[in-house]
């Protein structure tokens, strides 16, 4: 069993690589000395951690999620199965897998607004947006979002009349919930990859709106 | 269980800080940890589950100052002593003990792509018909187990409306304790922001929580 504070009074025996203190080493050693162990004993291959390093650096990322979101707003008919069986709909692009088996897309309209969280850990569909940014992994986000999610908004520097309604979405169990934002304005005359380049990572989370912020920022 | 990780509706952690053009790993052994926990070799019968109450056994004060992959590399540790794949001995010394035997089975290089994309997934078909509708009041029970748990403390024991269903899922309270999968019916239930935090939310506004059926009773 790992240790408590609770109901383990032995745990320093257990925890060796943390020391007298506590506190554990610094984690870059902590990783290194494991990896070398879990290789020595045949439980990893590092060159399977490379792999997985690769995918989510390279690419497994928010460029998944804009290219579902474009076809959405150019193709009435992907919108619509989108929005009634997000899974079914994104099956066929391919980016179903870990952390994104059960998908559920939520449309932001002029007067709705969507927000996801998971305040119990770091819920966020893989798939489709990669891993999370820091700040979503977070307490200030994961506390702050179901109480106060006009704050955390107005935060992102975005301010919502009282007219609109703000629908938080805390991700408790296996679905994983996806942003569909409003299409911007002025761009009737853009093609689905251009538009796709318009849609950002905290647009799909529900902190911006897409468009809002210059490219590159997701 | 009521410790730490349970964050929503909790006041004190200060600002946001999103960074311009962040990177997935802030540092090398960042990713080295998530690969680590990823594609390494886990005991039979592990789950999703068992992983996220591992992290919930981090001590409180160590949760809130240690990084997400510092706290996976705790995860990483807890689930192979518990295990008995390593021993405290070697995790100290970062090497095999001379008895040890090197296993041939973890996951290769090539086989990653797959892992990433398999549709393993948390649905269970249910025989027994679910036990509310969409549009019924429910509250949410008030429950406070020392073990895993996916009811917030903030909406234990408010009132809610069932929104969706969706059909069985796997119950983390029995999957992360080596009780089974338990399957359960799964709600996303709304609950009106005043609801869960007074009369100072705005009217408007809710949230919503997926809920297993015996989190939930008829309000």
């Amino acid at each position: 069993m790992p240790y408590s504070l609770s109901n383990h009074p032995h745990h320093h025996d257990h925890q060796p690589a943390h020391g007298h203190s506590d506190v554990p080493s610094d984690p870059a050693l902590r990783t290194k000395a494991l990896e070398s162990l879990l290789t020595e004993k045949g439980l990893v291959d590092p060159a399977a951690i490379d792999a997985w390093v690769e995918a989510y650096e390279k690419k497994i990322g928010p460029r998944r999620g804009a290219q579902v979101v474009a076809r959405a707003w150019v193709d009435p008919n992907f919108k619509g199965r989108l929005l009634r069986d997000a899974t079914g709909a994104i099956e066929t692009l391919g980016f179903l897998g870990r952390e994104a088996q059960h998908i559920v897309v939520v449309e932001n309209t002029p007067a709705i607004h969507n927000l996801v969280v998971c305040t119990l850990c770091s819920c966020y569909p893989w798939g489709l947006l990669g891993l999370p940014p820091r700040w979503y992994k977070a307490a200030p986000y994961r506390a702050r979002a179901v109480i106060d999610p006009r704050g955390v908004l107005a935060e992102f520097g975005l301010a919502l009349g009282d007219e609109v309604e703000v629908r938080v979405w805390d991700s408790t169990a296996e679905l994983r919930y996806l942003v569909l934002p409003e299409r911007p304005g002025g761009t009737e005359h853009l093609s689905e990859a251009e538009l796709a380049a318009l849609v950002t990572r905290d647009a799909m989370i529900g902190v911006a709106k897409a468009g809002a912020l210059r490219e590159g920022r997701a | 269980m009521n410790t730490i990780h349970d964050l929503g509706g909790m006041h004190g952690f200060g600002a946001i800080a999103p960074e311009r053009d962040e990177s997935p790993f802030h540092e090398t052994w960042e990713g080295r940890a998530g690969g680590i926990l990823e594609v390494m070799t886990f005991p039979p019968g592990f789950t999703v589950d068992r992983f996220r109450y591992l992290r919930e056994t981090l001590r409180p004060d160590l949760y809130l100052v240690q990084s997400y992959y510092e706290q996976w590399l705790y995860i990483a540790e807890q689930v192979l002593l518990e295990a008995g794949m390593i021993s405290a001995e070697e995790l100290a010394r970062g090497k095999a003990s001379p008895q040890s035997t090197k296993r041939n089975d973890s996951m290769r290089a090539d086989a990653v792509w797959d892992f990433l994309h398999d549709r393993a997934h948390s649905g269970r078909p249910l025989a027994q018909a679910p036990r509310f509708t969409s549009g019924q009041r429910v509250r949410a029970r008030n429950m406070q187990p020392a073990g895993h748990t996916r009811l917030p403390r903030y909406a234990r024991g408010r009132s809610g409306m069932i929104v969706s269903h969706h059909g069985g899922h796997v119950l983390p309270d029995a999957s992360a304790h080596g009780k089974g999968d338990a399957p359960q019916h799964l709600y996303t239930v709304r609950f009106a922001a005043r609801e869960l935090w007074g009369a100072a939310a705005h009217p408007r506004d809710s949230v919503h929580l997926d809920l297993w059926e015996s989190y939930l009773e008829p309000a």
